[in-house]
C-alpha cells in the first residue's frame, strides 16, 4: 500500500531524493554521465550529470558577464531618418522611462536585462570556481546558489531578445534600422545563458558544494 | 532510470515517509525539521497559507491588468500628428497597417497569455482544494507551461523601452512610454509571483488520499 514508512527506513537520509515539484521520493543512484533521471510520476528532472559541465558552467559565466559589459559600453541600435539619426546604447534602453512613477519600469527593466545577468553569473562563479578547482567550497556557497536559483525567473534575456525583434519590425517603416556591435553581443548573451542553464544539474551542485 | 523508485502504484511521497522535502535542494529532513541544513530553506511539507498567498498576488495582477489596458501604452509624435495608443490599440494598428504576424505576437503576449494565466492559476488553486476531473499529470502540465510563460509577457514593456530610447528625433518623430507600461509590468511581476507561491505539490496529493481510501493494490 501507499505507507511507505517502512521501504525506506533503511536509507540515509542524504541517499534521497524528494521530487520538488511532486514530493515523490527516490533512492539516489549514481547517473552515468550525459543521461539524466526523472521523476516517475510528474517528468521533473532530477538528476542530469555532464562530463567537464563544471568547466563549461564556469566560462560560460564568464562569457556571460564579458557579454554583458561589452553590450553596456558598444551602441545598440541606431535609426536614420530623413537626415536625423539617433542611437541607443543598452544602458540608454533599460533607463529610457522618464522619472516619475514609471521610473519603477526602468528599474525592472535594467535589473532583468542588465544587472540580473550579471550577479546570477558572478553568483555561480563564486558557487562553483573553488568545486572545479577542487578547493573547499566558500563559506557562503549554498546561499549563494540558492539565491542564483530564485533569481533564474527574473533574468530575462531572452524574453528582451524577442522584444527587440518586435521593435525593429514595428519602426521598419517609421527610419532605416541598424544593428550596432552591442546587438550582436546580446544575441550571444541569449545563447550562452540559455546553454548554461541546460548544462547546471543541481543536484550534482548541491552535493558538492554542501555534503550534509 | 537510474532512480530506484519503489515499485508501488501509486509512489511514496516524502511526506507518507514521515520526511519532509527542500523544495530548493531536494534534500530530505525528518518531518519537523524547520530549514534545511543543505541550502538553508525554510521547510514545509504542505504550506495551508499558500493559497492565500496565490489569491492575494492573482487579484494584485488583475487589478494592476485592467488600467494596463485602459491607459496609453505609447505616445507617438510625429510632424503631421500626436497619437496615443493602448496595447491593444497598438496591435490592431500594426495587424491593419503594417505587419499582421507582429500585431498578432503582442496580441498574444499581452492579451492572450495574461488573461490564460489568470484563469489557470484559479483553476489550479481551486482544485488543489477541491479536487479535479483532471488528472494530476494534466495540471501538472498547466502549472509547468504557466511557469514557464509568465515571464515572455514583459516583450512588450521591452518594445516600449526600446521604441522610447530609439526614436526621440526632435520634432519629426517622437515616442515616449505611457502610464500602462507600468500598470502592465507590476501585472506581470504580480502574477509571475501568484504562480511561483503555488505549491504543485498539492496538485498531487489528491491521488494519494484516494489511493488509501481503495481496497488492496491497485495492478499498474
Amino acid at each position: 500500500m501507499a505507507d511507505g514508512t517502512h521501504i525506506f527506513a533503511d536509507a540515509p537520509l542524504d541517499g534521497l531524493v524528494a521530487c520538488p515539484e511532486c514530493d515523490a521520493l527516490y533512492r539516489a543512484a549514481e547517473v552515468p554521465p550525459g543521461s539524466r533521471a526523472v521523476c516517475a510520476r510528474c517528468h521533473t528532472v532530477l538528476i542530469s550529470p555532464r562530463r567537464h559541465a563544471g568547466m563549461a558552467i564556469i566560462s560560460l559565466a564568464l562569457a556571460s558577464i564579458v557579454l554583458v559589459a561589452g553590450a553596456l559600453w558598444f551602441p545598440f541600435l541606431r535609426i536614420d531618418t530623413r537626415g536625423l539619426w539617433q542611437q541607443a546604447t543598452l544602458w540608454d534602453v533599460a533607463t529610457s522611462f522618464p522619472v516619475g512613477p514609471l521610473l519603477i519600469v526602468s528599474v525592472a527593466v535594467t535589473a532583468a536585462i542588465v544587472v540580473l545577468p550579471i550577479v546570477r553569473a558572478a553568483l555561480i562563479l563564486y558557487t562553483l570556481v573553488p568545486v572545479v578547482f577542487d578547493r573547499p567550497a566558500r563559506p557562503l556557497a549554498a546561499r549563494a546558489f540558492a539565491l542564483s536559483e530564485s533569481l533564474r525567473p527574473w533574468s530575462m534575456a531572452e524574453v528582451f531578445a524577442i522584444g527587440c525583434a518586435v521593435s525593429l519590425v514595428k519602426i521598419a517603416d517609421l527610419a532605416t534600422l541598424s544593428l550596432g556591435p552591442a546587438f550582436f553581443m546580446f544575441a550571444a548573451l541569449v545563447v550562452v545563458t540559455v546553454i548554461q542553464d541546460q548544462l547546471v544539474c543541481r543536484w550534482s551542485v548541491w552535493r558538492s558544494i554542501s555534503p550534509v | 532510470m537510474a532512480l530506484d523508485l519503489a515499485r508501488l502504484t501509486t509512489a511514496v511521497t516524502a511526506r507518507e515517509a514521515g520526511l519532509v522535502a527542500c523544495r530548493r535542494c531536494t534534500r530530505v529532513w525528518p518531518m519537523g525539521t524547520g530549514t534545511c541544513a543543505r541550502c538553508g530553506s525554510r521547510l514545509v511539507s504542505r504550506d495551508p497559507r499558500s493559497l492565500s498567498r496565490v489569491w492575494a498576488w492573482w487579484l494584485a495582477g488583475i487589478l494592476a491588468y485592467i488600467p494596463a489596458n485602459l491607459w496609453p501604452m505609447l505616445r507617438t509624435r510625429t510632424l503631421w500628428q500626436e497619437q496615443s495608443n493602448t496595447i491593444i490599440g497598438g496591435a490592431l494598428e500594426l495587424w491593419r497597417y503594417g505587419n499582421p504576424g507582429v500585431g498578432l505576437i503582442i496580441l498574444v503576449a499581452s492579451v492572450g497569455i495574461p488573461i490564460a494565466k489568470f484563469f489557470a492559476i484559479a483553476y489550479l488553486a481551486l482544485s488543489a482544494r477541491r479536487g479535479a476531473r483532471a488528472s494530476p499529470g494534466a495540471r501538472m502540465r498547466i502549472y509547468e507551461v504557466v511557469e514557464y510563460i509568465g515571464r515572455w509577457s514583459m516583450i512588450d514593456v521591452f518594445v516600449v523601452a526600446i521604441l522610447a530610447s530609439l526614436v526621440q528625433l526632435n520634432v519629426v518623430a517622437r515616442i515616449d512610454p505611457g502610464p500602462a507600461s507600468l500598470a502592465f509590468a507590476l501585472s506581470v511581476i504580480f502574477t509571475m509571483l501568484s504562480a511561483q507561491a503555488f505549491d504543485p505539490r498539492m496538485i498531487w496529493d489528491g491521488i494519494e488520499a484516494e489511493a488509501k481510501s481503495r481496497p488492496g493494490p491497485r495492478s499498474a
